[in-house]
């Protein structure tokens, strides 16, 4: 069987500050953690391998109906980071009335922050969060 | 495969009901059994779908429970299907592979669901269950969220203004609503105003609450067979000519939210089957959970060209009496409702019964080709079937 790299590594590298994806050993193309085989190519042969923790805001929405348990309004965004795959996270640091469209394109920073989910989770989790690169 | 027919198709009025899942469903399946002049002893298997009765009615299972209440034969198995909001096309297109493989002669198809049992937060929450639960959900990210950052995503890629898409995205709305107020079995039946879209409260930017469907309970059902069968069961039988699925993973997988990639493939696999074109389809049933949704899956199923769908309820183009394919004459999930796990089963009711011509006011004239599409998850499952009146 193939290493399999699980949701507790990605947690773990996120704890040390580091984001980590999949790496593919025949055409070298990044994917996302939690993928098997290559987005690109389908190969297995993958390592896991640091990802560059910033990237280009590509999307995103405010929540102002939110699920049980969390406080709207906050911004959720897709991000494509430099090493060539794509992300979800919330982005912080603004204020969620003033996002617009202009959002888009814009550069990001990528790290992490922890929230604690209801008993229909991962209990503790590390979720991504961004920060506009100014 | 053999040629495969739909006799029968019942569904319950959609909105808000303090009858369970099961009872529901009994009540679509009852009505599908009696217009198909057939009992429960002839139904050779059940293929459910429900998604979240778990939740709604402390019910699993619900597959062997939903059997015995109707009294079908001890040897007819019951499955249960999930797959999000394209359960009950997925498991009506299962039941449609096995009898035209042969398997059955004559099976009972649909779905079931009892949203609105939970509350507000509880519904968005066990909705939001079917994104992914490590990588997504920990964001917040919600349904009309996931739809909403395709708006702006669209936007952004066909350099429109976003309040001029959230004009266009609100005659979608009104547009259904209008096909809805001649629907007996809709959860709204009254026509909107683009200025009531516009000032409704922002639920996920840009989406406003009335460019979102509703949470709704409902069931719907129908019965299969082969032609042999049908044709003793019904003098319309409707012909399944084409079906396709596909699926995706989350959006971080399919990055382009302006194309769900799952629908091109499961459309171009139902076209070729059925050796037909979007050209040939007179109307089509398709996932308007929110306005948005509903201008990508026109594209995606290649009615209109990626980038020009965004005008096309503006234009009346996709309207009741139009020449062009008329878009969800039963109002759509936007308001005719939503009952995730019995949509699909409803979408194929309305298309059979626009194909009798049994539609009154809101008939689509001439209608003899219809295309059913449903959408389940982060574009997830697509599922795509298509009917027609003559084999």
């Amino acid at each position: 069987m193939k290493h399999q790299h699980l949701f507790k590594d990605y947690q773990q590298g996120l704890e040390n500050g580091e984001l980590i994806g999949v790496y593919c050993k025949k055409c070298k193309t990044f994917s996302f953690h939690s993928s098997l085989s290559c987005s690109k190519c389908g190969s297995m042969d993958l390592v896991g391998k640091v990802s560059e923790k910033s990237g280009t805001l590509e999307t995103f929405t405010v929540i102002r109906v939110a699920a049980e348990g969390l406080t709207p309004p906050f911004i959720v965004a897709l991000v494509r980071t430099d090493s060539g795959f794509h992300v979800m996270g919330n982005l912080e640091g603004i204020d969620p009335s003033s996002a617009s469209m202009d959002l888009l394109g814009k550069q990001v920073k990528i790290s992490s922050k922890k929230v604690t989910r209801d008993r229909y989770s991962q209990g503790v989790t590390h979720c991504l969060s961004f920060t506009l690169d100014q | 495969m053999r040629e495969v027919a739909i006799a029968g198709v019942a569904m319950t009025k959609f909105g808000i009901s303090e009858d369970t899942c099961i009872e529901m469903f009994g009540q679509a399946a009852t009505g599908a059994l009696v217009k198909s002049d057939i009992e429960p002893k002839d139904i050779e298997a059940l293929f459910l779908g429900n998604c979240l009765g778990d939740f709604e009615d402390g019910q699993a299972h619900m597959g062997a429970h939903i059997h015995t209440a109707l009294g079908l034969p001890m040897a007819a198995p019951a499955f249960r299907f999930e797959n999000a909001c394209a359960t009950a096309t997925v498991a009506i297109r299962q039941a449609a592979l096995m009898v035209g493989a042969g398997i059955y002669d004559v099976v009972l198809a649909g779905g079931t669901e009892r949203v609105a049992a939970m509350d507000t937060p509880m519904a968005t929450r066990t909705f939001a269950m079917a994104s992914n639960s490590c990588y997504s959900a920990p964001t917040g990210i919600t349904f009309p969220g996931v739809f909403a950052m395709a708006a702006h995503m669209y936007a952004g890629k066909y350099g429109m203004d976003i309040s001029s898409l959230s004009e266009y995205m609100a005659h979608v709305s009104v547009k259904n609503h209008f096909h809805a107020s001649m629907n007996p079995k809709a959860q709204f039946q009254k026509e909107i105003s683009v200025e009531k879209v516009l000032e409704s409260f922002m639920v996920a930017d840009p989406l406003h609450f009335l460019d979102c469907c509703p949470f709704s309970d409902g069931a719907s059902a129908v019965v299969i067979a082969s032609k042999e069968k049908a044709v003793q069961m019904t003098d319309k039988p409707v012909y399944i000519i084409g079906t396709g699925q596909a699926a995706g993973g989350p959006v971080i997988n399919n990055p382009d939210m302006t194309r769900i990639k799952p629908r091109e493939v499961a459309s171009a696999m139902a076209y070729k089957e059925a050796g037909v074109t979007p050209g040939d389809i007179d109307l089509c049933e398709l996932h308007d959970c929110f306005t948005i949704a509903e201008i990508l899956a026109i594209e995606g199923l290649g009615f209109y060209e990626f980038g020009k769908g965004y005008d096309a309820a503006k234009k009346g183009e996709t309207r009741l009496g139009s020449d062009r394919t008329v878009i969800n004459p039963s109002g759509g999930l936007k308001a005719k409702g939503h009952p995730i796990g019995a949509t699909g089963a409803a979408q194929v009711t309305e298309i059979v019964e626009q194909l009798r011509g049994e539609s009154k006011e809101r008939q689509v004239e001439g209608a003899r080709t219809g295309l059913v599409d449903t959408l389940g998850g982060e574009f997830g499952t697509v599922c795509n079937l298509i009917l027609r009146s003559y084999a």
